[in-house]
């Protein structure tokens, strides 16, 4: 007979008597933290490499868009350590690996669409010889008429899918009766992903010509797939896994698959294990990014600012190929209302195509792109009526019997008025908006700025069917449970959500739980870990399997002990049925000597949600997550440099899986998202060459640039009124767009010169030379007002907007 | 032979190219990956190590030379050849139990999402933690964020991070209990602080470090570090073609990001005279291969501004690694030292078989990184004279980023004051033309004129005759002309306030420097 594992029969120590510790609810720490910390959490690059592993290098097209009329790869093939040289001829399956529609070769086929588009795949003995040969191809091209911006893609009428209308109610009647009047437009810059750790992967030849993918991927159902179709295999043939990622933020959604598809074609070729890490160069000219948009508004509104209609147009830069960027531009449309009742409305998005990397998935999927329109246009009211933007933006938010949408959904839970409210005294908005009215008043060259800005994200994948996730629950005999689930683990703490989740469900200790490496053949067809997403549907996806598993266990101690299955409860380590309480590992032995089943899997899918395409209507959300922010800067007018002094956030993220983690999230983000509108900018030569394509030159944040103040709580008390997984709120992209607060807070700023009586626009990133730039243009409104006013000098006295009560 | 210290464990290596970075040996040959590749390009600081140096027996402030000072380092741009004669600890080593109150706090402060940067963040918090444990000073807020200025992190937004640092700064690293020190030279226990100073090492590197270096890679490839100013001349004699390195921190981006393999690199970081920082009554005198980290002290103390120049000038690890020499010698348009250099009157001190020769390094500088240094020649050091009371430096650095950024303009401006009116001065830009470069027609607007508002008006017209500068990816042209005739603006509304010195603005609890020039 087998034996079972010896039990640790230690009681709970004192002070856990009641409760089991770490569950749902708790800030544990993130399950890999003493790892992090120690430099032992394992990433693709310190695997231990399998004997003769190989490491893959490409070519990169040096011309935006050409054919490609000759490639001689002769000194590459020579080059000393080179074992295999690879072009689109030799891909035994599919060529095309679009992740959604066609339109991304695996390596180009006769034409390059972008500068850094892999044109041939390079194996060899290290990683310098690989990287070193790819540079000696000659390559003749035949250069192509190519589009860099959204604006020349608008102007030639190029597209990589076609635009998108979402319409409620007559807009235009609405525009021309309203009593005033804006149009504004806005240039919002992209943001490259700069996850810590590039793009990797390892990729192992298996049996019957299949491969194991280590990947760094947010995704790897889809690397699962796409590798089997480039090597024209059944999907079974391919496993990929991923344990952890450096950072994703959404650039390794469809981005780490081509890696892993030119690895495998390397591995597959040369019978050898293929390792694909890409040098941080490679990574920002050859991987996309966050789409930059350029948006315009039309919008009428009455005396008090709210809004009557509105006609907005959002046109994103997709670059060459589809990619994600249909949803992407969709997305940007959603939320072209942010929080705010637009009144009758059209939302128009156009998707440009340009010879550029084509842009992908990152934190906010579009979201925040849109958003910015509808608060430009809201600072823009407020400087027009001469009232303070709180007050604009207050007064616009959706209400009961203002609550429909422009895609038809109607806003159920109404968070942001008294979330907002809170935070305005918390942060003492109108106190120190008076203080600041005052310094700037009296400081001709440092002006100060404050705005308090809200979000409202939508939370669901707007393609529906990607709303479903599975789990795999295992108890062992020792009492100890592993789970695996399709999400990933990026840094976010899915790992370590899900983990707690299981603990409360079984009402055991966290320490009892391990969560395994995402695995594509354990839990098969998994969505992207992304949308904010990973925690609903995975946490659910978890609960159902231990629901599963635990109305076995009662049926085991009801019929053991003697009671209703009803009486059987899990609490503090503990089985209790009726009089009987046993602790949890010897329970767990009683029931596998029993026979009874002691693993499940679970399986979720998000109730309520559709959109239909046709009519531009429906419900894509399942809810909304709901914050603010209040944020505080400090310009220099000779220079446009800035510092943010303070900000104060207030986020709801319903009941927290894990307060800790969920703050952690929230200050990443908005730090992240300050930085997308600030310093972070990505610059194009004419010739589509990327010429910020490196740290030095690309500047994310860095620790200086946090606010000198920075004060960041949860919204108290405020379950999801939805079903979610223990009432809670999704949290990875929803706070990124909390960094609005800093851009507008630098309009604030910019519009004190004028005593906040002009609305220059502020093209984003928001670097110090568009600060000094906006500013510049203040001035010289100031001085034409001046040389107006004394033109009618006493001709009119006042009718002047004064500064913000 | 190149001999050191890793991780307490003593390291022979006899053949090894010149062209082999710290990291890729501890990543690829040593087989120690906790240490990560974020950049190669030492932007990022994924890849930091502590490097821990003798401290020079003559410097004042730290005495015997039988310490070792404990520096953050990019391992991705530091090459091997750097290591003879040093104790380069990575997160590896950090290992141990107890765990160091860096870690300890890291976790429990949440400091770590992703994790991937943590390893470096932990050796620049363990390089702080054990200077100031070393030099009995508990780090403040600003030592704190100075040392986290070159660790990018893009999950945190930092908050815990530092909040990390100060729990740690207060805490000591204490060894477990009976843990013993082996006296043994070949390896060094690793539990507990007593380590970091074992006798033993210390002895044998003492040893190490007077043995000049002269290898020959597989390859054919030859890395040398002389000792001595006269060995280096007759290398420099012999070998013109040879790349002279220090820091490395521009060096190595040609290996890590061009993919170039050097030829011969001849190390210039084990001659003591190279590294000499002589503080004298009439003026201050720099040797080459002085790092930033080293000089800062001597400069910033004689001309406040160069404080927060200083500060900006790339990151800790840059600076530690850095020297003034490299950046004069690579002479890039916008490096952020020889314009301040440059409005001093600094002189350049150019060694060779040949002898000794200076030159005021506004001569320096030919055009787009041609410089006026010979073949056989090497920048022995600069001298700058001392400041006299009515004179004034006054140094702007206008970047994207306030931490570790490259500058789009760089203003140094050098006054002579009588009175109110301008006696002479010296108007040196960075960013603004292929070299650094001085502001011919601006500064003869200023002299012997009053310095008003009028006068400053008139020399921003004439920088228009002086400079046209390019766009690019740091900046346009029309904002770097802008800026450069707005620093003149911040000069004078600067020198009107009665101190005449930079303020830096603190906040109410003395966390962080604000950074904005408060003279509105």
């Amino acid at each position: 007979m087998r034996k079972l594992p010896e039990i640790d029969r230690t009681p709970n120590p004192a002070g856990h008597a009641n409760s089991a510790r770490g569950v749902a609810g708790n800030s544990a720490m993130h399950d890999s933290a003493w790892k992090h910390v120690r430099g032992e959490a394992r990433y693709i690059d310190d695997m231990p490499e399998p004997e003769g592993v190989l490491h893959a290098a490409v070519g990169h097209s040096t011309h935006a868009h050409a054919k490609i009329k000759s490639m001689d790869l002769s000194a590459v093939r020579a080059f000393p350590g080179v074992v295999a040289v690879l072009t689109v001829d030799d891909v035994p399956g599919h060529i095309d690996i679009g992740p959604v529609f066609p339109g991304d070769p695996v390596l180009a086929n006769g034409l390059v669409e972008h500068v850094g588009q892999p044109l041939f795949a390079v194996a060899a003995t290290s990683l310098r010889a690989a990287r070193q040969a790819a540079r000696q191809a000659k390559v003749e091209y035949e250069p192509l008429d190519h589009a860099v911006t959204v604006h020349d893609a608008l102007e030639k009428q190029l597209f990589v899918r076609p635009d998108h209308t979402q319409q409620r109610g007559d807009f235009e009647k609405a525009l021309n009766e309203s009593p005033h009047r804006l149009q504004g437009a806005i240039n919002v810059g992209g943001q490259e992903h700069f996850y810590l750790e590039s793009q990797a992967c390892l990729v192992e030849p298996s049996e019957d010509a299949g491969v194991h993918v280590h990947t760094s991927s947010q995704h790897p159902s889809e690397v699962q797939t796409l590798v089997a179709e480039v090597l024209g295999l059944p999907i079974h043939e391919v496993t990929a896994e991923v344990r952890r990622m450096g950072g994703g933020f959404g650039g390794k959604e469809t981005q780490a698959a081509p890696l892993a598809c030119v690895a495998a074609l390397l591995a597959r070729h040369t019978g050898r294990a293929v390792k694909y890490r890409l040098a941080r160069y490679d990574d920002m000219v050859q991987t996309g990014k966050r789409h930059d948009f350029y948006n315009t508004y039309d919008i009428g509104f009455d005396d008090d600012g709210v809004l009557q209609g509105a006609d907005i147009m959002v046109a994103g830069r997709c670059g060459y190929s589809p990619d994600l960027s249909d949803a992407i531009v969709d997305r940007a449309m959603f939320h072209s209302d942010n929080a705010y009742s637009l009144g009758p409305a059209r939302v128009t998005g156009h998707r440009c195509k340009t010879h550029t990397v084509s842009n992908t998935a990152f934190r906010g999927f579009g979201g925040p792109q849109g958003m910015m329109t509808i608060e430009m246009a809201m600072d823009d009211i407020a400087r027009h009526l001469g009232q303070d933007p709180l007050d604009i933006r207050k007064r616009n938010l959706y209400r009961p019997g203002r609550d429909t949408t422009h895609y038809g959904q109607v806003v159920e839970q109404h968070v942001l008025a008294e979330l907002m409210e809170k935070l305005e005294i918390s942060a003492d908005y109108r106190k120190r908006r008076e203080e600041i009215v005052t310094f700037n008043r009296d400081n001709p060259v440092l002006k100060r700025g404050i705005a308090l800005t809200p979000v409202k994200f939508g939370i669901s994948f707007t393609v529906q069917h990607l709303n479903q996730a599975g789990a795999l629950v295992h108890i062992y005999t020792d009492g100890s449970i592993l789970v695996n689930h399709g999400g990933t683990e990026m840094g976010q703490g899915l790992y370590i959500k899900v983990a707690q989740v299981v603990a409360a469900a079984f009402q055991v200790d966290l320490e009892r739980i391990k969560v395994t490496s995402t695995r594509t053949d354990k839990v098969p067809n998994t969505s992207p870990t992304a949308a904010s997403s990973g925690s609903d549907l995975n946490g659910m996806a978890a609960l159902d399997a231990c629901e599963k598993i635990k109305a076995n266990l009662a049926d085991y101690a009801a019929q053991k002990f003697g009671v209703d299955a009803s009486e059987v409860r899990f609490a503090n380590n503990q089985v209790i049925a009726g009089e009987h309480a046993v602790d949890w590992a010897e329970f767990v032995q009683g029931a596998y000597t029993a026979r009874i089943p002691l693993f499940s899997s679970g399986y979720y899918q998000t109730p309520k949600i559709h959109y239909d395409r046709n009519t531009g209507q429906g419900r894509p959300f399942y809810y909304y997550a709901n914050g603010a922010a209040c944020s505080e800067v400090i310009v220099d007018t000779l220079t446009g440099e800035y510092r943010i002094l303070r900000s104060d956030i207030l986020h709801d993220v319903g009941q927290s899986l894990n307060p800790a983690i969920d703050i952690g999230q929230i200050e990443g983000a908005f730090i992240q998202g300050a930085g997308w509108l600030t310093t972070e900018e990505l610059v194009y030569a004419d010739d589509g060459r990327l010429l910020s394509n490196g740290p030095a030159t690309y500047k994310i944040p860095a620790v200086s640039d946090a606010p000198l103040d920075f004060r960041v709580s949860l919204l108290e008390n405020s379950p999801n009124k939805e079903a979610t997984v223990f009432r809670s709120k999704a949290v990875g992209e929803p706070p990124f767009m909390l960094g609005m607060s800093v851009w507008s807070a630098l309009r604030d700023a910019v519009a004190s010169v004028a005593d906040y009586r002009h609305s220059t626009p502020l093209d984003t990133p928001a670097t110090p030379e568009r600060v000094l730039g906006a500013v510049t243009r203040t001035q010289e409104w100031l001085e034409q007002q001046r040389a107006k006013d004394t033109a009618h000098k006493g001709e009119k006295e006042g009718n002047r907007k004064g500064a913000p009560a | 032979m190149i001999e050191f210290y890793l991780n307490g464990r003593h390291q022979q290596l006899a053949s090894v190219d010149p062209n082999l970075t710290v990291l890729e040996w501890l990543r690829t040959q040593a087989r120690l990956t906790g240490t990560k590749e974020g950049c190669a390009s030492g932007d990022c600081g994924a890849c930091t190590v502590a490097i821990g140096s003798l401290e020079p027996s003559d410097q004042k402030s730290t005495g015997t030379g039988d310490r070792l000072r404990y520096d953050a380092v990019n391992s991705c741009i530091a090459l091997v050849g750097s290591l003879h004669g040093k104790h380069l600890i990575s997160v590896d080593g950090l290992q141990t139990e107890p765990a160091h109150p860096v870690q300890k706090e890291m976790v429990e402060c949440h400091g770590a999402q992703c994790g991937f940067c943590t390893p470096g963040i932990i050796m620049s918090l363990f390089a702080l933690h054990t200077e100031s444990v070393a030099t009995g000073k508990t780090s403040d807020d600003a030592a704190l964020m100075e040392s986290l200025s070159g660790n990018l992190c893009r999950c945190t937004g930092y908050r815990p991070i530092v909040e990390a640092g100060r729990k740690a700064a207060v805490q000591s690293w204490e060894p477990a209990d009976g843990a013993e020190q082996k006296t043994s030279s070949s390896e060094i226990d690793l539990r507990g602080p007593a380590w970091l100073q074992h006798p033993d090492m210390i002895a044998t590197l003492k040893q190490v470090q007077n043995k000049s270096v002269s290898i020959t890679a597989e390859s054919g490839r030859r890395y040398d570090a002389p000792n001595s100013l006269e060995q280096l001349r007759q290398l420099r004699a012999e070998f013109p073609e040879a790349r002279l390195v220090a820091g490395a921190t521009d060096l190595s981006l040609e290996i890590t990001q061009l993919l170039r393999d050097l030829e011969h690199v001849i190390g210039v970081n084990n001659i003591p005279e190279l590294q000499q920082i002589r503080e004298q009554q009439d003026g201050l005198y720099l040797g080459a291969a002085a790092s930033y980290r080293a000089a800062q002290h001597a400069l910033a103390s004689r001309w406040p501004h160069f404080h927060t120049m200083l500060e900006r000038l790339g990151s800790l690890q840059i600076r530690n690694r850095g020297t003034v020499g490299g950046n004069i010698g690579n002479a890039s348009p916008i490096g952020d030292m020889p314009p301040a250099l440059i409005a001093l009157g600094a002189e350049l001190e150019l060694d060779s078989v040949d002898g000794v020769r200076r030159l005021p390094i506004q001569d320096f500088f030919h055009d787009y990184k041609k410089t006026d240094l010979r073949k056989n020649e090497f920048i022995r050091g600069v001298w700058i004279p001392a400041p006299a009371a009515d004179e004034q430096l006054l140094i702007y650095k206008i970047s994207k980023r306030l931490d570790d950024d490259i500058s789009a303009v760089l203003g140094a401006f050098w006054f002579r004051l009588d009175g109110a009116i301008v006696e002479d001065c010296r108007l040196a830009f960075g960013g603004m033309a292929a070299i650094p470069k001085r502001a011919a027609h601006a500064e003869n607007a200023l002299r012997g004129q009053p310095w008003t508002l009028s006068t400053v008006a008139n020399a921003i017209a004439a920088l228009d005759r002086d400079f046209t500068p390019m766009s690019d990816v740091r900046s346009s042209a029309a904002y770097r002309q802008q800026v450069a005739g707005n620093l003149l603006r911040r000069a004078l509304l600067d020198s009107a306030r009665s101190d005449f010195k930079p303020v830096q603005h603190h906040d109410q609890n003395q966390k962080k420097p604000l950074m904005v020039t408060e003279y509105a």
